[in-house]
């Protein structure tokens, strides 16, 4: 029997992939790489594109990713594939965009912290919810 | 008493209102479902990260991360306060952002002087303005697939500002799911990552490979797993949002019915009343002539 790797491609939201495998290619950031069973532990990132997988039953599965991190031990490869494309600048450009809509949202705020006000409007609520419990269970 | 026609239009109404949170209930049961299938999709990713992590951190680098740092004193925090974009879900907002307040009321009686929030979803964001919190970056209209894309640049902030020192510790507040009628608000620390959630069972000794090199690797690799951690408490979030709002609507519709009811026998009593009182007066009548 042919040597296997265990290659398990999983994004935030979902599993992609998972099985045994006899040979994987994949995007690395300084090249394509040839992951073989027995191949020493790596940690590298991935880059756009296609991950190549030679399963056990002599299939090929192609498995697009938006980059990503790998993982790499002797038996066992993990690819941590983004969900979307990734860039310090994409980042850094998302990261500002959120901040700024947060500063307009606080444009408006009093300078004080307002503990008071808040507890006594969380507390209005609790009081609501447990009449409205009270009432039901006069009701049944 | 109400005229029979005051009842009927009242009763009407009560019936149409039903209708309503009967659709919301049935609708929030379908989300549910699929709410809590991503909240399990969504958990393989966490734990390969985490065990890479746990890896990383036992693996003798040269390069230390700063989100592996012991957690000293406190003087500066950052909250990500997760709640939702819409309401009518029972207490299930107010009870995580009663959380939230404790906590932050808490470290101000602990001479902390500059707490930082990332809002996510409607509900929170609206609190915290009114409260006067300092929201640093927030999230609105998550939708019903949340997508980690739009939680990477909120994050960002938090992050960047931890990796600077500005602040010393991040929590993230959020809703877990139990399961379908029991959902608890809970309260984490995100930041410095605690040594109890990269414990892992094996030991390793050896190191990986680094290409290009460590703290390039590190870096994005902890970033994502940060991100993964959010994203699994809005996933979790979500399902909770979806189950109490599911149960809040069949108590409404619930409530509905039996003030129907109610109303009903009050018509009908009235309707039996106003006839009663016919005859009388018909009989009262033939016995006048």
């Amino acid at each position: 029997m042919a040597m296997t790797i265990h290659v398990d491609v999983v994004s935030a939201e979902e599993s992609i992939f998972s099985g045994l495998a006899e040979f994987v290619v994949l995007p690395g950031e300084a090249g394509e790489l040839g992951i073989m069973p027995g191949h020493m532990p790596l940690m590298t990132r991935i880059k756009p594109g296609a991950v190549r997988v030679k399963t056990q039953a002599g299939t090929e599965e192609l498995i697009f990713v938006a980059g990503g991190m790998l993982e790499v031990q002797p038996n066992l490869v993990t690819v941590l594939a983004d969900t979307a494309i990734r860039g310090k600048d994409l980042d850094e450009a998302k990261a500002l965009d959120a901040k700024r809509k947060a500063e307009e949202a606080m444009a408006s705020r009093s300078s004080e912290l307002d503990y008071a006000r808040a507890q006594a409007e969380l507390a209005e609520a609790v009081a609501q919810l447990q009449a409205i419990q009270k009432l039901r269970k006069h009701h049944n | 008493m109400a005229s029979g026609k005051e009842i009927r239009t009242k009763i009407k109404s009560v019936q149409n209102t039903r209708k309503i949170t009967k659709a919301m209930e049935m609708v929030a049961a379908s989300k549910m479902r699929k709410a809590q299938e991503r909240m399990k999709a969504a958990r393989p990713y966490g734990e390969k990260v985490r065990r890479i992590a746990a890896n990383l951190s036992q693996a003798n680098s040269e390069y230390r991360h700063p989100f592996l740092a012991k957690l000293a004193e406190i003087k500066r925090a950052g909250m990500v306060v997760v709640t939702t974009d819409k309401g009518l879900c029972g207490g299930l907002n107010t009870n995580v952002l009663r959380l939230a307040l404790n906590r932050m009321r808490d470290l101000e009686g602990r001479g902390v002087n500059d707490l930082r929030v990332t809002a996510i979803g409607n509900k929170g964001v609206g609190f915290m303005q009114r409260l006067g919190a300092k929201l640093v970056s927030k999230v609105v209209g998550i939708g019903d697939t949340p997508h980690l894309e739009k939680l990477i640049g909120p994050i960002k902030v938090m992050l960047d500002a931890f990796q600077a020192g500005e602040i010393d510790v991040v929590y993230v507040v959020y809703t877990r799911f139990v399961n379908t009628m029991k959902q608890e608000p809970v309260i984490e620390q995100l930041l410095p990552l605690t040594g109890e959630k990269l414990r892992d069972e094996q030991s390793h000794s050896w190191d990986y490979l680094y290409e290009p090199d460590s703290k390039a690797v590190v870096d994005e690799l902890l970033v994502r797993y940060v991100e993964a951690l959010v994203y699994q408490a809005v996933a979790e979030n979500m399902a909770s949002e979806q189950s109490a709002r599911m149960v809040a609507m069949k108590a409404a519709s619930d409530n509905a019915g039996s003030v129907i009811n109610e109303l009903q026998l009050v018509y009908n009593k009235t309707r039996q009343a106003a006839i009663t009182k016919e005859i009388a007066e018909i009989v009262g009548g033939a016995a006048a002539v």
